[in-house]
């Protein structure tokens, strides 16, 4: 065997393990993870923004620049599109 | 893309008005029911590339310049950043809820628990809505229109 295979082998077999290894100290699917901060929006949600969609109010209130991000994100998309598709005048 | 058959346009005339009144709804109710500005702005989206599909590009173009859907997109972003900015001057931060507590519009909140809430309520949060499903709609829809257009024409530049 040539020295690029066992180095290949070692390479491969290291990130394998590693990859085993993740995938065991995973945490197990289905068990809730904890947080203050889940609790904190679930308690005070409705009393803070009036709205009766949680889900709502995260996105667009405790999170607003995250919807702002998205925003952005189809704002150029679209600004690309018609920059690539329009017709040129001289044509 | 030239017009589909009569079938598909009588469909497309009868299920055009269900679907845009879905999507208002949900963009309108979006603090209260599952969905937002994003959902119903791509469902109304939907129904306009229904159009596009049933009665061929150039049609739909003449009924309605990408210009406009371009202003349309640019007055949901504004309106979104504006409102945020509102919250800046009239509130603490930038994106807060200023409207809420207040007895101007959507201003009542709820009692806490779940049902029925009053579609007056929770601030900002509605005008947020419309204003991202104004730019949702106008955005998806004006790729949709310029790309079937320019499909279209490159077919007509060819023959």
């Amino acid at each position: 065997m040539s020295t690029r295979t066992i180095a290949g082998t070692i390479f491969f077999s290291i990130v394998f393990a590693f990859f085993i290894f993740i995938a065991l100290m995973m945490h197990p699917f289905g068990v809730l993870n904890e947080s203050e901060m889940d609790d904190y929006i679930i308690d005070n949600t409705q009393e803070e923004t009036g709205a009766n969609n949680g889900v709502t109010s995260v996105v667009f209130d405790y999170r607003g620049f995250d919807t702002l991000g998205e925003a952005t994100v189809l704002f150029t998309a679209v600004a690309g599109v018609i920059m690539l598709f329009r017709r040129l005048k001289n044509d | 893309m030239t017009e589909m058959s009569k079938i598909v346009r009588t469909i497309t005339n009868i299920a055009f008005p269900l679907s845009m009144i879905f999507g208002f709804y949900v963009i309108a109710h979006g603090h209260l029911t599952p969905g937002g500005g994003f959902q119903g702005g791509a469902v109304v989206a939907s129904a306009c590339a229904m159009v596009l599909v049933a009665f061929g590009s150039k049609w739909t173009i003449g009924k309605i310049k990408e210009k406009r859907l371009s202003v349309l997109e640019s007055l949901g972003a504004i309106g979104f950043i504006g409102l945020a900015l509102l919250g800046l001057v009239f509130g603490i931060a930038f994106f807060h809820n200023f409207l809420v507590g207040s007895d101007y519009l959507f201003g009542i909140i709820p009692a806490t628990g779940s049902g029925l809430a009053d579609i007056n309520t929770a601030g900002v949060l509605p005008l947020m809505n419309f204003a991202v499903g104004i730019k949702v709609i106008a955005g998806l829809f004006v790729i949709v229109l310029v790309m079937a257009y320019a499909a279209t024409s490159y077919k007509e530049d060819k023959k």
